[in-house]
């Protein structure tokens, strides 16, 4: 970049990059690890000569591919997320919608964006997100050592096309900026060329907008880069510039399609809300829980409750969960299903700990509960020894592991009898609180009731009723 | 041209260690002013250097050049050239 010194226009490194290299180390910690002649570093010095041109190093935020310029994060003094292969759209996404200051550079390879992760990079064109995509196109996949890339021109050779690319077998060159032009949303769209400083002076201007855009919070820009891998193509500095000149460019025009940034306004999304309040009012949480405190003497309780769907599987798990929490554990539930609403299998993890939770999914459950036959004969070899298993009776005989605690119990006919067969899962819920299995009151299973069916007055009334009745059968035959 | 002239004159800078003699820029320099040496750096690269008369002061070779720290390029003020 141009920079005043003394009585000295002087053309030098970016401030917005390393003096030294040290996160890169080594014995040549002040030079990239990139290979003699690397277009990655022409435009590396582009970025950050924009950067500081527009003063907006404190803001910036580079996405590191998975490629050549994995390693990026070596040269640039801002922020940096290195991120799987192809994925910096979706991570991108994510920094520039969590944090709306700042400014995403997206910097990608052909084999990155436009192979594994074309799905991500139209998305997010399509999203319009508020990030800067440097589209490096070198037609080919530079680090794993040459193989051809969506973009390797027709006939060129790769060493996975030895003989050149053919349409035939491999199909034809794929124009990014073509199809993102496509797009409604994005704002800047530009070919640039990195073969001579005649052409790096003009990409200058197109790095520097595709940024300013970002400054101002515009929306998309995506600038595919026609750049050098000399080593693969194995280019001298000639060979590499007419490469680039002569052929790349005949495919890939050098030219501006698309620029809105006089007209596109500051993209603004919907705020969101993820504070304990909202969140307790999305999931009705807030009714009749406290905060769970730590208390290393309850130690973490496993539950699986297994049936058909429709059986009230789920909400028995719920209504445990909310006893939990209504007694100031730690609670988590965890449902599992299949594809149907009712009829197939289902079940639910419910966790209650004295501590924070750290897996959901209760693989040794000290309590099952099995409503239907096919649960308990998949589930009851998971139980933990000594635990406890409740199944309806319904279910009739069945083989169940030793050293755990079995128990047929009535739930269906409690709950006929109480008045409405769909509670027999309450029924079930008023044995588990007799027996004492879960260490919480009496009172936290009714407050479980009572916010599990939030202000529904009428089952709240009869699910307490089963509850007791349960609790009553539990008391008169188990213990 | 005297020694003051030249002192006024543009003029590239090249950093040996960090040059990785890949010619971009001997290429890209219209004066032909950038020459490639015989000796290695200490990383084991041929590294360019200025012929030491010539430079305009165009900047391609800083441009062209993949490496942030090889090749910088000074230009004296005009100013100063006056005074
Ligand atoms: C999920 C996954 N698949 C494959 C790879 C192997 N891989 C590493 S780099 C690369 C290609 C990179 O090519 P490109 O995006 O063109 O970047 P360049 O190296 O040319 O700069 C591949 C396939 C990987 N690291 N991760
Ligand atoms: S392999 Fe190609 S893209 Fe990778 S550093 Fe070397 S020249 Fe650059
Ligand atoms: S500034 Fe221009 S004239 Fe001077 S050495 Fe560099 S390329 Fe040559
Ligand atoms: S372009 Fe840079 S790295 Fe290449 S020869 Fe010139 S100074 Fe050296």
């Amino acid at each position: 970049m141009v920079q005043e010194i003394e009585n000295m226009r002087v053309y030098k490194r970016p401030e917005s990059m390393h003096e030294v290299f040290e996160r890169k180390g080594g014995a040549a910690p002040t030079a990239t690890h990139y290979c003699p002649g690397c277009g990655h570093g022409v435009l590396h010095k582009l970025i950050g000569e924009a950067v500081d041109e527009l003063g907006i190093q404190d803001r910036c935020v580079l996405i590191s591919p998975v490629g050549c310029a994995v390693f990026a994060y070596y040269y640039f003094d801002f922020g940096n997320v290195q991120v799987a292969h192809g994925r910096a759209p979706a991570c991108a996404t994510g920094i520039s919608r969590a944090r709306d200051d700042a400014i995403v550079i997206s910097y990608q390879g052909d084999g990155d964006l436009a192979s594994i992760g074309l799905n991500e990079t139209l998305q997010a064109a399509n999203r319009g997100e508020k990030i800067a995509v440097f589209f490096v196109n070198n037609t080919v996949y530079g680090m794993t050592g040459g193989q051809m890339a969506p973009t390797t021109l027709i006939g060129e050779k790769t060493i996975t096309c030895i003989n050149g690319r053919t349409a035939e077998q491999a199909g034809y060159p794929l124009h990014m900026c073509e199809i993102i032009n496509t797009l409604k949303a994005p704002v800047f769209i530009e070919r640039i060329s990195l073969s001579d400083s005649r052409h790096i002076k003009q990409a200058r201007k197109a790095v520097k907008k595709a940024l300013e855009i970002q400054r101002d919070k515009k929306g998309y820009a995506f600038i595919e880069v026609l750049a050098a891998c000399p080593n693969n193509l194995k280019q001298d500095a000639q060979g590499a510039a007419d490469y680039i000149n002569e052929k790349m460019a005949k495919e890939y025009p050098v030219k501006n399609f698309r620029d809105e940034s006089e007209n596109a306004i500051s993209v603004t999304r919907p705020k969101s809300d993820m504070s304990v309040e909202k969140l307790n009012e999305i999931f009705n949480t807030s009714d009749g829980t406290s905060e769970a405190v730590i208390d290393k003497d309850y130690k973490e309780l496993q539950i699986k409750i297994a049936g058909f769907g429709g059986q009230g599987v789920l909400s028995l798990g719920i209504m445990i969960a909310k006893s939990g929490s209504a007694a100031g554990r730690f609670t988590s539930w965890y449902p599992s299903y299949g594809p149907e609403q009712r009829g197939g299998t289902a079940n639910c993890s419910v966790i209650v700990s004295g501590d924070k939770i750290g897996s959901p999914i209760a693989y040794n459950p000290d309590i099952l509960v099995c409503l239907n036959k096919p649960s308990l004969e998949k589930f009851a070899k998971d139980v933990k020894e000594g635990g406890v298993i409740l199944y309806d009776s319904t279910i009739g005989d069945v083989n169940l592991p030793k050293n755990v605690k079995a128990y047929s119990i009535p739930a269906v006919e409690i709950a006929i009898e109480g008045g409405t067969q769909k509670a027999a899962n309450t029924a079930m819920l008023g044995v588990i609180m007799k027996l004492g299995i879960t260490r919480l009151s009496e009172k936290d299973f009714e407050d479980g009731i009572e916010s599990g069916f939030a202000g529904k007055q009428k089952l709240i009334d009869i699910n307490k009723k089963i509850l007791k009745m349960g609790a009553d059968w539990a008391e008169k035959n188990l213990l | 041209m005297s020694t003051n002239v030249k002192k006024k004159s543009p003029y590239p800078v090249i950093h040996e260690q960090e040059c990785k003699g890949c010619s971009r820029c001997i290429i890209d320099c219209p004066r032909g002013v950038l020459v490639m040496g015989t000796a290695l750096n200490d990383r084991g690269y041929t590294y360019v250097t200025y012929t030491g008369e010539g430079c305009t002061g165009c900047a391609n070779c800083y441009y062209t050049c993949p490496e942030p720290s090889a090749i910088e390029v000074y230009i004296p003020r005009r100013e100063k050239e006056e005074e």
